[in-house]
């Protein structure tokens, strides 16, 4: 039965008492942890989206100066991507119950994500030596900002990535390891797609967020 | 999740399912400390949210003392007023109400009402108390940093919360946007926490439609709030980024002193619509875990099931969704599109629909009730009468030509104190006095809560009630003193006088209510097991207080709603909600009926 369909039971009746006996517990069929982190992505992607509302509202409000574009940001995509695709790796090595096909997943994994990060320290550097760099800028703002703020999600995916890499080396099955497996990569995948809509919607220079304002009839 | 064809069963084994892998603590710091038990948690939090909600409760009395004598108390400088005000705001709102709705109430009744043994994730669970600890404590290190804390009004509008000028310029606010960012991590832990427990912990047979309106409200609520506090957030870190690294988001350029300062670009009203997106929400933040103690607490103490069950369900869901389309009725006064100010005014007052459906609701609830007019109950009682008062008030403001000329005046601080500052607290000491003899095995002594709650509930009327005519004569909120002007009359002070005497014995009856929660956790009356007659699992548990793990050996298995009051043909007035229908006692002349089918 869907949500809304239990919206509109109405307990009190003997009818439906008799139904609701049977009821298991669970809403949905998934593990709390992985529930758990489906809410947390959600909270997670209210948190960027009202960055890049922020970001279009800003645009709209005063003279807009837009950053100078960052090349060094498309190798960093391609780092991410590697990440994740590690990580996919990873995964299916679990399901195939391989254990060194995890291990080589999760350190590669680990390692990408990595060298995303020292990648993104270098575009903050590149961009703050830049001619025409002024702080007050709010799009230059606005670059420190959220990438700092994905780095940091990133950073706390890699808490877990630990974690469960030391399982793996501990010697762990790959049974109990799995699980590990399957959220660390759930969360790579997610912000590598958030680090994709900020990158093509924000910094990869080509006004896409203005184009999508004036789609929109906004601007 | 259970199609299954209904037939008669009259008993029904305790799902299988598979053992959780409970925590037991070891020593005393793991087991009261360092605790991963829901209840110690909840009790932590309750703790800590009284505490420093006592200490936001002396700031208004000093603010009070300034309003009603001016220039007799030479330690509150204007710079102090404007700390006070903000302190006690915030205070108020986020480290009191929100923490104890969910943190305490939530963590404490949430796995005990579903059949959980405790929340799905423990740890985390810790973990977010001791972050929101944390933050209790960056925030009270704010009055000692130099410059004291920040005097930005609750609101933290920039430019001003960060120029020089408004006081806690330099730590103050740095400290506050920092305790804001941790309270909002701690409880995206314990949200992440409360969430999932009530969708996949429940026990057998406990559908979504048979969880008591507390659990709904409390869940809806930490719903909203994980919806919201993002945007608390990111104003929060943004200003931040503002005041330390001098990036301009919210600071257009300014002059100072014919000088340029070193911003320009900003927004100021993006902050607003950050700061508005969460604080809109955040009042129904604290009121639908309200919304839900207080249908519980009908029901139970007037011994009838609740009015509409399904309906209250849905007026929650519906409110919750609403609230976050009607955030820019807090900024009619700062400028806006007369579209967009039609359409916010339109909104708002289209939530009032389902909120009024809850007041009917309840007030049928006690239509022929048995009332028993314990303390629990006329606590809800009260925060009926004072939620529809400042309901109405509600409604004028949120229409543009009636806000413009009232914002900012007292007008405005006597509709939200009365809708989200005493409605929620009326309902926590509700709820108090409900609990307490779970939580500590005893009863809160009569005579005390009966003294609490007479001049909590009548002084509360005779402060806010005068401040609204205060507000329509003119009398501006926020304001140090208002000094001669030509508008307000000489007896506006008197007014302001008798209000803040008013303030300080409401305040000494809460000192009452803090002993009686000590003293009786001593010397109270011993509870007898479920005092009031609940039908909620809460009071089932095998022990009372509940130990650790909450339930015996297995989980209880759910027959029945959680209002199964006064039904007819059974002999006892309650049916527990693991009552299985053959267990059911059945009243004199009622025995070929039986009672399932008396109970429809
Ligand atoms: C004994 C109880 C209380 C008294 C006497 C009291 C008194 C006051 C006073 C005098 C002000 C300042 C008005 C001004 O100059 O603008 C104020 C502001 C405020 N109070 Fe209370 N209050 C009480 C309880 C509460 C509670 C329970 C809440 C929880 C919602 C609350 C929330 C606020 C807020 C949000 C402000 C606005 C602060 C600002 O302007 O930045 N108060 N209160
Ligand atoms: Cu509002």
């Amino acid at each position: 039965m869907s949500i809304f369909h239990q919206l509109l039971a109405k307990p009190w009746v003997t009818a439906q008492a008799r139904i609701d006996d049977f009821h298991v517990g669970g809403t949905f069929f998934l593990s709390p942890a992985k529930l758990g982190l489906r809410v947390f992505l959600a909270v997670v992607t209210v948190l960027f989206t009202l960055l890049i509302f922020a970001y279009g509202m800003r645009m709209e409000l005063e003279v807009w100066r837009p950053t100078p574009q960052v090349s060094l940001l498309w190798l960093n995509t391609v780092l991410l991507v590697l990440s994740s695709s590690a990580m996919q790796w990873a995964l299916f090595s679990a399901r195939r119950h391989e254990i060194d096909g995890v291990w080589i997943g999760l350190l590669a994994g680990g390692f990408f994500a990595i060298a995303f990060l020292g990648g993104q320290i270098m575009a903050w550097r590149q961009l703050d030596s830049l001619v025409g760099f002024n702080i007050t800028n709010p799009a230059i703002g606005f670059f420190f900002l959220i990438t700092a703020l994905h780095g940091l999600h990133l950073l706390g995916g890699l808490v877990a990535l630990g974690r469960a890499t030391t399982k793996v080396w501990r010697g762990f099955d790959v049974a109990p390891v799995r699980l590990s497996v399957e959220l660390c990569t759930t969360y790579w995948h997610y912000l590598l797609l958030v680090w994709l809509v900020l990158f093509g919607l924000l910094f990869s220079g080509n006004d896409s967020l203005g184009i999508l304002l004036s789609i929109c009839g906004l601007r | 999740m259970t199609d299954v064809t209904p037939e008669t069963t009259s008993y029904l084994a305790p799902a299988e399912v598979e053992d959780v892998e409970l925590y037991h603590p070891k020593s005393f710091v793991t087991k009261y400390i360092w605790s991963q038990d829901a209840k110690v948690i909840a009790i932590q939090y309750a703790v800590t949210a009284i505490a420093i909600g006592l200490v936001a409760l002396v700031l208004s009395w000093m603010m009070r003392l300034q309003l009603g004598f001016p220039d007799t108390f030479s330690f509150i400088s204007p710079e102090a007023y404007l700390q006070l005000i903000t302190m006690h705001g915030m205070i108020m709102v986020i480290y009191l109400l929100t923490a104890l709705f969910l943190g305490g109430f939530g963590n404490y009744l949430i796995p005990l009402m579903v059949g959980a043994r405790d929340m799905v994730f423990p740890y985390v669970n810790m973990l977010s108390y001791w972050v929101y600890l944390l933050a209790v404590l960056v925030l009270v290190a704010s009055f000692f940093v130099p410059g004291g804390s920040t005097g930005a009004g609750w609101t933290l509008y920039p430019p001003q919360a960060i120029l020089a000028g408004t006081p806690g310029q330099s730590y103050g606010i740095i400290l506050m946007l920092a305790s804001l960012a941790l309270f909002i991590i701690g409880f995206t832990m314990g949200g992440l926490n409360y969430v999932v427990t009530v969708l996949q912990a429940r026990t057998r047979g406990m559908t979504l439609m048979r969880m008591p309106l507390t659990v709904w409200g409390i869940f809806v609520a930490t719903i909203l709030a994980l919806l919201a506090f993002p945007a608390l957030f990111v104003g929060a870190v943004m200003m931040m980024f503002d005041r330390l690294l001098g990036t301009s988001f919210f600071m257009p350029q300014i002059v100072e002193f014919g000088e340029s300062l070193k911003y320009g670009g900003g927004s100021p009203i993006l902050f607003q619509h950050l700061f508005w997106f969460f604080g809109h929400p955040e009042v129904y933040i604290v009121a639908l875990p309200g919304f839900g103690i207080v249908s519980d607490l009908l029901s139970v103490h007037a011994r009838k099931n609740i009015f509409g069950y399904r309906m209250m369900v849905w007026a929650i869901v519906v409110i919750g969704g609403l609230s976050f389309v009607v955030w820019a009725h807090h900024m009619y006064v700062s400028g806006m599109n007369p579209y967009f100010g039609f359409f916010f005014a339109t909104s708002t007052l289209i939530i009032a629909v389902p909120t009024a459906i809850k007041v009917y609701n309840w007030v049928l609830t006690l239509w022929r009730g048995n009332i028993h007019l314990t303390l629990p109950m006329l606590f809800a009682i009260a925060f009926i009468i004072t939620f529809v008062n400042g309901g109405i008030t509600g409604l004028f403001l949120g229409n543009v030509v009636v806000d413009v000329p009232l914002s900012d005046t007292m007008f405005v601080v006597a509709h939200f104190h009365m809708v989200m500052g005493v409605a929620p607290i009326l309902v926590i000491f509700g709820a108090i006095y409900h609990w307490y003899p779970l939580m500590s095995g005893r009863m809160l002594n009569q005579a005390m809560g009966h003294f609490h709650f007479w001049v909590t509930f009548i002084g509360a009327y005779l402060i806010y009630f005068p401040m609204h005519y205060l507000g329509f004569i003119g009398v501006p909120r926020r304001y140090y003193a208002i000094g001669e002007t030509e508008f307000i009359p000489l007896s506006a002070a008197t007014l302001n006088e008798f209000i803040t005497v008013a303030a300080l014995i409401v305040g000494l009856a809460q000192v009452v209510f803090i002993f009686n929660l000590v003293w009786s956790l001593f010397k109270g009356e011993k509870s007898v097991k479920n005092p009031w007659r609940a039908t909620s699992l809460e009071w089932q548990t095998p022990q009372m207080p509940p130990a650790h793990g909450n339930w015996g050996k297995e989980l209880p298995v759910v027959y029945r709603w959680a209002y199964d009051y006064s039904v007819p043909g059974a002999a006892e007035d309650f049916l527990p909600q693991n009552l299985a229908p053959d267990q059911v006692a059945i009243a004199k002349g009622h025995e070929a009926s039986g009672v399932r089918a008396a109970a429809t």
